[in-house]
């Protein structure tokens, strides 16, 4: 294995706790596994639950060794919600892509008056030459009539941006629910497509493997 | 949380496993017959973990302490036994540990130790590989979940060669890391049987002292295993201008960043292969020891006269991934990195928040109401109290210190602070864990101490597990309650000076903590609201905020609750002439519970039902 030059996929996915980060990431890492890839996935859990930061790494390959994507590597960046896109926005290599959710979810240390949220994270990451793909997650779910569909819409959203087919994705987020919620399978394959749908406009070629 | 059992994954599968989920696993394939913990960061899922599995007895222990005691006797009874702790954890149980080292293991015993490498959720950073040198012990250090797993199968073989308890040194960049992991079968190991030896295992002086020897023996061998283990293995590399010698997480982040570079791997790390390392400093130009926190190997290796780098360069905190790994490795090359294409962009800290709802906010609220009170505290969600709004926390040090420092804080007040009260604030599990011993020093001491137990019936930060005071076990299984009432009054406080509050009743539990501080003599407060985040919480209807009725008064703000959030604000001057800035607030529907805390304070009554929402479900709970 040594001294093979590896060529690993990074995606960073980014939100706050609570929301789902975890999970959505697990499920990615699932689909690749499904793909015969090598996989490591690590955030540091704890006291994410309390609604603090939460970064989720996910590297998939033929091998991966440190679990953890290093500033300027990172290929993807699922952003949950709108100012932790813009926190992370350093860990996007050259070329990169930003997917995010426009929703704002302000800390108590903002609405105390402690700190400003900024006043437009999708627009201060395009300043920087990014290409970013921002879409409302909660308001697509909330059309379909639940804001659980939330994760699927993020998942459906990054579907056409991996490399594998957003089939594959798809089937690891329904294998889940037809395990846990039968009931919620259909569901949840329509916020898939919703969320796909509305990055659509702008699709561009599927990801390239590999850090530059 | 109720841990059913389930049916293992077969044998011989590929599954991805966190390196705790993959210990246990391991620990259940060697036919581990005990297995203790108590909870704790980055630990707690290894015991979690192993309770789903059929033929293995798993308890979650009151503390580390006693942990290790239960799986010392499993193992003196011949039945291999698996302890977890976290890093802070194996400082309680280092009593038990630093004389275990004498007795050495009967069955099969691993100690896995998980640091929180960064600290991600600890009060302190420290390095446990100190005791395998402190204790003489064998300590094994994994760099992924496979590699989890193989030690755990490792170290019983290991443990049962030598008779020795086998270190497992975990960070939080392995038990939280999930990978892909190749498990086994399991083979059940039916104990040995007990077999009695007092020269072993009664350490008065006289058969102590007679086994110190044995233990400096069992090192030497253990050293000359090192040497020729597999575990710890020469990756070689083209590019000989630096070696690398690393263990644990350090080793991927070496193997990431220098693939052409020859490394020396260390899985047993402890006692160290000097011999090995020796000869392969002699193949490369600069000999690197890359080591998270401590410089424990750069200080053996330069002790046996092997020139070698590491914290000359390196941090001492922190992990060390490879982008700190990179600027160390040019600064020794004397070359220079390219500059980072993307500078990290300024966004407001967003630090945890206690849960909408948590009891502790009542208690926090109130608590920042006291005046002249000095608040010790201690390990858990409630710590958060120190933040903001509340900054209602004096103090935190470690598991139940909030009773013994309280206690010192009332004998060593300055007269200046003759009439300061002095509260300890303190959790149901913490209390259980350490706090008992420090409460019956308040009362046979007769300190001036309000005790505050938050009994939310959960191990709240680790994310929930049970305790002796919930009722079930680590399996869900009903079990023996205790009482804290009860408890309180066997220590030696009078039962008058007892109460039992509810937490969101904000005028009651602001009178019981005034009368009882007023009050010398100890006292105890038990507040009784469940955690947010167990079954036993009910969720209530919604309240909202009526956007006319609000003066901005911001009392309901001090809350702390993060469904209220502030609209607007404007800056208005009071009849005395005091500028003041008033907030004008709403609720968030759809995370609202209807615990009705901010109802209590609101001045002007604007806060009431909320129109009913269907369909809507919050965020929190997944």
């Amino acid at each position: 294995m040594k001294n093979e030059v590896t060529k690993v996929t990074n995606i960073l996915v980014v939100g706050i706790g609570g929301q789902g980060v975890m999970t959505a990431t697990e499920i990615l890492a699932e689909a690749a596994i499904s793909q015969g890839h090598d996989v490591k996935k690590t955030e540091v859990a704890g006291m994410a639950q309390r609604g603090g930061v939460v970064s989720s790494h996910l590297r998939f390959g033929k091998r991966v060794l440190s679990p953890q994507i290093a500033p300027g590597e990172a290929d993807l960046i699922v952003g949950f919600e709108a100012a932790e896109a813009l926190r992370w926005i350093h860990y996007l290599r050259p070329g990169g892509r930003v997917l995010m959710n426009t929703a704002r979810l302000v800390p108590p240390v903002v609405s105390g008056g402690l700190y400003d949220y900024p006043e437009d994270p999708v627009g201060e990451i395009r300043a920087l030459g990014i290409e970013v793909h921002a879409f409302d997650a909660m308001a697509i779910a909330l059309a379909l009539g639940d804001v659980r569909l939330g994760n699927s819409v993020m998942l459906g959203a990054i579907a056409d941006h991996l490399p594998f087919s957003a089939e594959v994705l798809l089937e690891s987020i329904l294998r889940r629910f037809r395990l846990r919620k039968p009931g919620m399978v259909e569901a949840n394959a329509r916020a898939f497509e919703g969320g796909r749908a509305a990055v659509a406009g702008s699709a561009q070629p599927t990801l390239a493997v590999g850090v530059a | 949380m109720a841990a059913t059992q389930f049916a293992p994954a077969p044998s011989h599968s590929r599954l991805l496993l966190s390196g705790n989920e993959a210990i246990s696993r391991a620990a259940w394939e060697s036919g581990v017959r005990v297995a203790s913990a108590y909870p704790g960061t980055p630990s707690t899922e290894m015991l979690e973990n192993l309770a789903h599995y059929p033929d293995i007895y798993a308890e979650w222990s009151v503390n580390e302490k006693v942990a290790l005691e239960v799986a010392i006797g499993a193992s003196m009874a011949g039945s291999r036994s698996f302890c977890a702790m976290k890093h802070v954890g194996l400082n309680v149980a280092a009593d038990p540990l630093m004389t275990l080292t004498l007795t050495g293991a009967a069955g099969g015993m691993v100690i896995a130790v998980a640091d929180d490498v960064g600290l991600s959720s600890s009060q302190n950073e420290q390095d446990s590989r100190f005791w395998g040198r402190f204790a003489h012990l064998p300590l094994l250090e994994p760099s992924d979940s496979q590699e989890a797993y193989d030690m755990v199968r490792a170290g019983y073989e290991l443990s049962e060669k030598f008779q020795v308890p086998v270190l497992l040194r975990l960070t939080t960049r392995i038990c939280h890391v999930k990978g892909m992991v190749s498990v086994g079968e399991r083979t059940a190991h039916p104990s040995a049987g007990f077999v009695k030896d007092p020269r072993r295992w009664v350490m008065v002086p006289g058969n102590a002292k007679a086994r110190i020897p044995l233990m400096y023996q069992r090192e030497e061998a253990l050293r000359a295993e090192a040497e020729i283990s597999p575990l710890n293995y020469v990756a070689a590399g083209a590019d000989r201008r630096v070696g690398f010698v690393a263990s644990g997480p350090a080793w991927m982040h070496v193997q990431e960043a220098y693939p052409n570079a020859p490394a020396l791997k260390l899985g047993l790390s402890y006692p160290a292969p000097i011999e090995k390392i020796r000869a392969f400093a002699a193949t490369v130009e600069h000999l690197f020891v890359v080591e998270e926190t401590e410089p424990l190997l750069e200080m053996e290796l330069k002790a046996a006269g092997i020139d070698c780098h590491g914290k000359d360069l390196l941090p001492r905190i922190g992990e060390l991934p490879p982008e700190i790994l990179r600027p160390a490795v040019a600064r020794l090359l004397g070359e220079t990195l390219p500059a980072p294409s993307t500078r990290p962009a300024q966004v407001f800290p967003r630090p945890p928040t206690m849960c909408v709802a948590c009891p502790h906010l009542g208690v926090y609220y109130t608590l920042a109401q006291l005046r002249n009170v000095t608040i010790a505290g201690d390990i858990g969600c409630y710590t958060l109290g120190a933040g903001h709004p509340w900054n209602a926390l004096d103090s935190t040090i470690s598991m139940g210190a909030s009773m013994g420092m309280a206690l010192g804080l009332d004998k060593g007040r300055s007269e200046s602070d003759r009439d300061k009260k002095i509260v300890a604030v303190i959790g149901d599990s913490t209390f259980l864990h350490m706090g008992m011993q420090g409460l019956l020093d308040i009362t046979y001491n007769g300190g001036n101490v309000t005790v505050l137990i938050l009994d939310n019936r959960t191990v709240g930060m680790t994310g929930g597990q049970d305790n002796p005071a919930t009722g079930r076990d680590i399996r869900g299984q009903a079990a023996p309650k205790v009482d804290f009432v009860k408890i309180c009054e066997a220590l030696g406080v009078a039962p008058e000076r007892i109460r039992k509050v509810d937490p969101y009743q904000l005028p009651v539990l602001f009178k019981a903590l005034r009368e009882e501080t007023k009050t010398p003599g100890p006292s105890v407060i038990i507040t009784d609201r469940p955690c947010v985040l167990i079954d036993d919480f009910k969720r209530q209807s919604p309240y909202a905020v009526d956007a006319d009725k609000c003066t901005g008064c911001g009392n309901c703000v001090d809350i702390g609750c993060p469904a209220i959030h502030v609209k607007r604000r404007e800056k208005a001057i009071k009849p005395s002439g005091k500028e003041v800035e008033l907030q004008f607030v709403a609720i968030e529907t759809a995370a609202c519970t209807g615990c009705g805390l901010c109802v209590q304070p609101c001045a002007p009554g604007a806060i009431g039902a909320a129109a009913p929402l269907a369909a809507i479900n919050v965020l929190k709970k997944h």
